[in-house]
């Protein structure tokens, strides 16, 4: 068995709820640790993360950030690296209401354009190194 | 520091859930900078004049099989087309459906002149939008034909839809969050006061459909055809929930 069928295998797991605590997804969905450094470049990504639209974070590069949602300063401090991982890949899980994107959902969603249709937002590799470097947020906003 | 921040935002009339309040009801008009602001109220310098000029000429201009122009039935449109699109989309009783501006000119194209519809975006359309929109700047939305009940009602209903990837709705932007930031964008209240209006980023004037097909993209939900009813439906609630906001035709935006 592949790494990748391995990793697939891990994946539908997850986003099945049978990896998923109630309020956690505590195992890498990739088996293997996200790299924090891709991450960061992810979640500043206007076309592949997303995040910076509604989000603020340490970004002190990027001029144009959201705030419909938190400050990401410190997100690694407030959760665990599962729960990050859970509200990643299906917040409606924790809040059904909230605005956050599903990123490793595919079911449940309603006329999806034809070139995204089937496919979660970020795949299971994207989703860890996001883990790995929101996990790495620690510090507080300095005054 | 913090005590001030939190007094603003405490005063601060920002995002709430579910409909705006009449009082804090606005046209997206009042954020922009003050450059695009005195380029929309400039007649000279709004580059959707060039539309409503080129709307002009075509309201004089003979089309089709009857050699009929639209001045020939309607005469003056500063006299005939004022506060029409402000009523718009409006019920056709011949044909029991709603109809935007759109529609309805090419519904007199087809029917009374004898001419091939329009294509929706194309030139030609956009020039007569215009130059009919611009005869109702100043009048209020009305939207009040009881008609119109059935379509505003599942205008509602797709406006609050979630849909696309990011399974978001127009209402989580327009109704609950206005006013903040999606990236470096104030959150528009996303009354249609202005259609068609000249957006920077199109480098034209374009259509409240185009305007309503651009944010189904960013959602990445697959757009409705261009003329379809699900965008008509869309169309009647925007003007109703724009109720008594003046128009603006045509208006300007980033």
């Amino acid at each position: 068995m592949g790494r990748l069928a391995i990793a697939w295998a891990a994946w539908i797991l997850a986003i099945s709820g049978a990896g998923a605590q109630e309020d956690a997804i505590p195992t890498s969905l990739t088996g293997a640790p996200g790299d924090a450094a891709r991450g960061r470049a992810i979640v500043a990504n206007r076309q592949v993360g997303l995040c910076l639209l509604c989000h603020n974070g340490p970004f002190p590069e990027e001029r144009f950030q959201g705030d419909l949602a938190p400050d990401l300063t410190g997100v690694g401090a407030r959760y665990t690296e599962g729960q990050l991982r859970l509200r990643i890949v299906d917040p409606a899980r924790i809040n059904p209401q909230t605005i956050m994107p599903a990123y490793g959902r595919t079911e449940g969603l309603n006329r999806v354009i034809g070139a995204f249709a089937g496919k979660p937002i970020l795949n299971a590799e994207q989703i860890e190194d996001v883990v790995a470097y929101l996990t790495s947020l620690r510090a507080e906003k300095t005054p | 520091m913090r005590a001030l921040a939190l007094a603003l935002l405490l005063v601060a009339p920002l995002a709430q859930a579910g409909e705006i309040p009449a009082a804090e009801r606005r046209s997206d008009t009042v954020t922009m900078s003050a450059e695009l602001r005195a380029m929309q109220a400039d007649d000279m310098a709004n580059p959707a004049s060039f539309w409503a000029l080129d709307g002009q000429t075509l309201w004089d201009a003979k089309a089709g099989t009857s050699g009929k122009s639209c001045a020939d039935c309607h005469g003056d449109a500063q006299a005939s087309m004022k506060g029409v699109a402000a009523r718009y989309p409006a019920f056709d009783g011949a044909t029991g459906r709603v109809l935007d501006l759109e529609a309805r000119i090419n519904q007199c194209r087809t029917d009374r002149q004898g001419a091939p519809p329009l294509a929706m975006e194309s030139r030609e359309l956009l020039d007569l939008t215009t130059y009919v929109g611009l005869q109702s700047r100043g009048a209020p939305i009305s939207s009040s034909d009881p008609r119109l009940a059935p379509a505003i009602e599942t205008g509602r209903q797709l406006f609050s839809a979630r849909q696309g990837q990011l399974n978001l709705s127009c209402a989580i932007c327009h109704d609950d969050n206005w006013g903040r930031k999606l990236g470096g964008a104030t959150v528009p209240q996303a009354h249609p006061t202005g259609y068609p209006i000249y957006r920077l980023e199109w480098q034209s004037v374009g259509s409240l459909q185009r305007r309503l097909r651009n944010c189904m993209v960013g959602m990445r939900a697959e757009p409705y055809p261009f003329g379809s009813d699900a965008y008509i439906a869309l169309e009647a609630f925007l003007m109703f929930r724009a109720k008594g906001l003046p128009m603006e035709t045509p208006a300007v935006r980033p």
